[in-house]
Parts: C-alpha cells; structure tokens; sequence
C-alpha cells in the first residue's frame, strides 16, 4: 500500500521497474530487496515467465533517483543473462468507466497473425483490452483477453466479427460478460 | 454421499425463520473495508441467545437491505469480532434452492462437493475482484439467533457460494485467501 510520503516535501516518484531474462530462484528476492534497501514501496506487480523467460514489472514510489535505482539494481545484470530497465512514470489517473468487462477467449492451430487479427476487431469498436495472455504449447495457440466495451456496444456484434476474423484464420473464439458477484 | 443428520428439518425450519422473530430493530453499521485487522482475525463464538448477539443480527440484516446487490453480510465485515452473518440470496438470478433471508452464528461447513469456480466480489474488498473455487453442493451447521436452535441444512448453487464466502468471514478468510492463482485477481473498474 501507499502511504502519504508526501510529509516533509520528500518526493514521491514513481518508477517502473523491469526485469527479462534467464530464470532462476532468487531473481524476485533481489530485486526487492534493492529497492527496499532505498525505501522504495513497491505498488503494483506483474510476473510471469513467457516461455520460461523471466518477465517482470513492478512500479514503485520513493524518495530515491532514477540513477540509485539502477545502481542498487545493476548486480542483478552484473552475470548478463538479467536486463533490467528502470524508468520514470507519471501517476495515470485513473477513471470511472461508462463500459461492461468482458472476456475473450481464441484457440486453434498455430499460425502467426492470430492476435494482431483479433485485437483490430476490438479496436474498430473502441473496446480497450485491460489484461492480455497468450500461449503458444505444441501447435496449441490461446489468447485469452479482458475487455472493456464502450457503453452501448453491440456485444454480439463484436462477438461476431471477433469469430468471422477468428474462422479466416481457422482457429475459434468465444466473447463472454464477465460476471462477478458482490458477496 | 449421505449425510446423518436429517437436513429436511434444518432447511423447513431455515425458510421459515424471519428476522421478525429476533423482537429487535436492526441499526444500519458502516461496513469495514480491508486491511482493517477484524477482518483478518476468527470471530469468537458466541452464545446465540444473549441480547447483543440478536441485537447483531438485527443489525446486520439491516445493514444488508440497505447494502444495493448485497446477499450476505458478516459481523466481521461490521467491525464485530464474533462468528455471525446473515445471507439473502431470494432475488439472485444463480440461485436455485433458497431459503431466504436468515441469520446464523457459530456456523460450519459439514461437508462442500462438486467445485465450480466463479467470480467473487466483496463490499469488504471494493477495489478487486478474483476467481475462486468452491462447493456448489454444501451441508452447513449453525445455531439460530434469538432461539439458538442448532440447524444442519443443505444447499448449492449461489446460496452454497454466499455461505461459503461468509463462513470464510467468521473465519478470518476473504475471498483473496482463496483466489485461484496470481492472475485470478481482477482491479475492479470503477463502472458508472
């Protein structure tokens, strides 16, 4: 969580931080403790491993600089099998949406120009994508992405276009409403 | 699976029960939001017939009408540290058996099969949302407010989730103690 680190006029920078490369137990550890050895607290997190890559970003907010960052950070590279990248960001703001969450879901055959093919579909009727996964295993392609849907979009419509696209390319795709129940 | 208890009388007497039957008003509380500690700590057990814990209740039936979508509240969500909650799942379309609005302390599951997963949401967690297993066939024990009669009953589908998810409460469990895997938790939009 974020505190108010804004007491005393210290400054309250965020920095996205990533980390690619060859995978190896301890990667997680290191990172963090570099930057909590500079205070930094980190906020949000995403890593996976993308064909047993290592895959990270975290953005973090602290009183320390760009240049710290990346000197408290440079032993993890130091072997040369880690890139690891530290920027600045800006706060985005963040909004209330007029649209619906949905997910979508291709899968078939393997062949290249599966994603770009679908995602122009949701792009033509302005849905923005929140959360995109795909895998490739075997011949096995699967793409599987949140959407938000403009207030007023024709979900069957999209959903159709979304499985004419799908069946050129011989792989099959299904567009759902995301249904989450308050408890 | 047979269970030995007969569970035909727990549920009669269940979707018979009325909070008319706890005498008292019911006061609308605030509800507590995540990391607050009750939340995370097991409620005490509590004697069903004392007058604070029918008084909770009633407040929390209360609190859950006035709560738009709410099917369930625990005393933990309203700050109270003791193993009670109330569930309404009458109006929720995934629902199938329903025993309407009532309140149970001290509950327990007996016995959850047939796991499907669904999507969780929670008043006490506004901001996430994240997919969870449970048991859509579910036998549960508890103890009636007021009276203090022990009931074993059996539900599934929606209202064996919203058990579920409030015994988790009495517990000190969230939804996010169970979430399916580091991609099954969601950032809620902020929908209009």
């Amino acid at each position: 969580m974020s505190g108010d680190w804004n007491d005393g006029g210290v400054s309250t920078d965020l920095f996205a931080v990533t980390v690619l490369g060859h995978d190896r137990p301890g990667i997680i550890a290191a990172t963090t403790a570099g930057l909590a050895e500079l205070g930094l607290n980190i906020e949000d997190t995403t890593m996976t491993l993308l064909r047993g890559h290592f895959s990270m970003m975290l953005l973090c907010r602290g009183s320390a600089g760009r240049a710290e960052i990346e000197a408290a950070l440079a032993p993890l590279a130091a072997d040369g099998d880690l890139d690891v990248a530290v920027r600045p960001v800006t706060d985005e703001p963040s909004h209330a949406s007029d649209g619906t969450p949905w997910v979508l879901t291709v899968h078939g055959g393997d062949r290249s120009g599966i994603v770009s093919a679908i995602v122009a579909e949701v792009a033509a009727i302005g849905g923005n994508i929140t959360d995109l996964t795909t895998r490739l295993a075997g011949d096995l392609y699967l793409l599987v992405a949140e959407l938000d849907l403009p207030a007023g979009t024709d979900a069957s419509r999209l959903d159709a276009t979304v499985s004419a696209a799908a069946a050129g390319l011989g792989v099959t795709a299904s567009l759902r409403p995301v249904e989450a129940d308050d408890l | 699976m047979s269970t030995p208890v007969d569970t035909e009388q727990g549920s009669a007497r269940l979707a018979a029960w009325s909070e008319a039957e706890l005498g008292v008003e019911g006061a609308v509380l605030d509800v507590v939001r995540a990391p607050a500690g009750v939340l995370s700590a097991r409620g005490d057990d509590v004697d069903p017939t004392a007058p604070e814990v029918v008084q909770l209740a009633a407040d929390l039936v209360a609190t859950m009408r006035v709560s738009p979508g709410c099917v369930g509240l625990a005393a933990n969500q309203v700050g109270v540290g003791a193993r009670v909650f109330c569930v309404d799942v009458s109006d929720h379309p995934k629902a199938r058996t329903r025993h309407g609005t009532f309140v149970l302390c001290n509950a327990e599951v007996v016995e959850a099969s047939r796991n499907e997963k669904a999507r969780e949401g929670c008043m006490s967690v506004p901001d996430f949302t994240g997919d969870v297993k449970r048991g859509s066939r579910l036998v549960v024990r508890g103890q009636l407010p007021a009276t203090g009669e022990e009931v074993v009953f059996a539900t599934d589908a929606f209202e064996a989730r919203a058990l579920q998810h409030e015994i988790d409460h009495t517990d000190g469990l969230l939804f996010l103690d169970r979430v399916a895997g580091a991609h099954a938790i969601y950032p809620r939009q902020t929908y209009l």
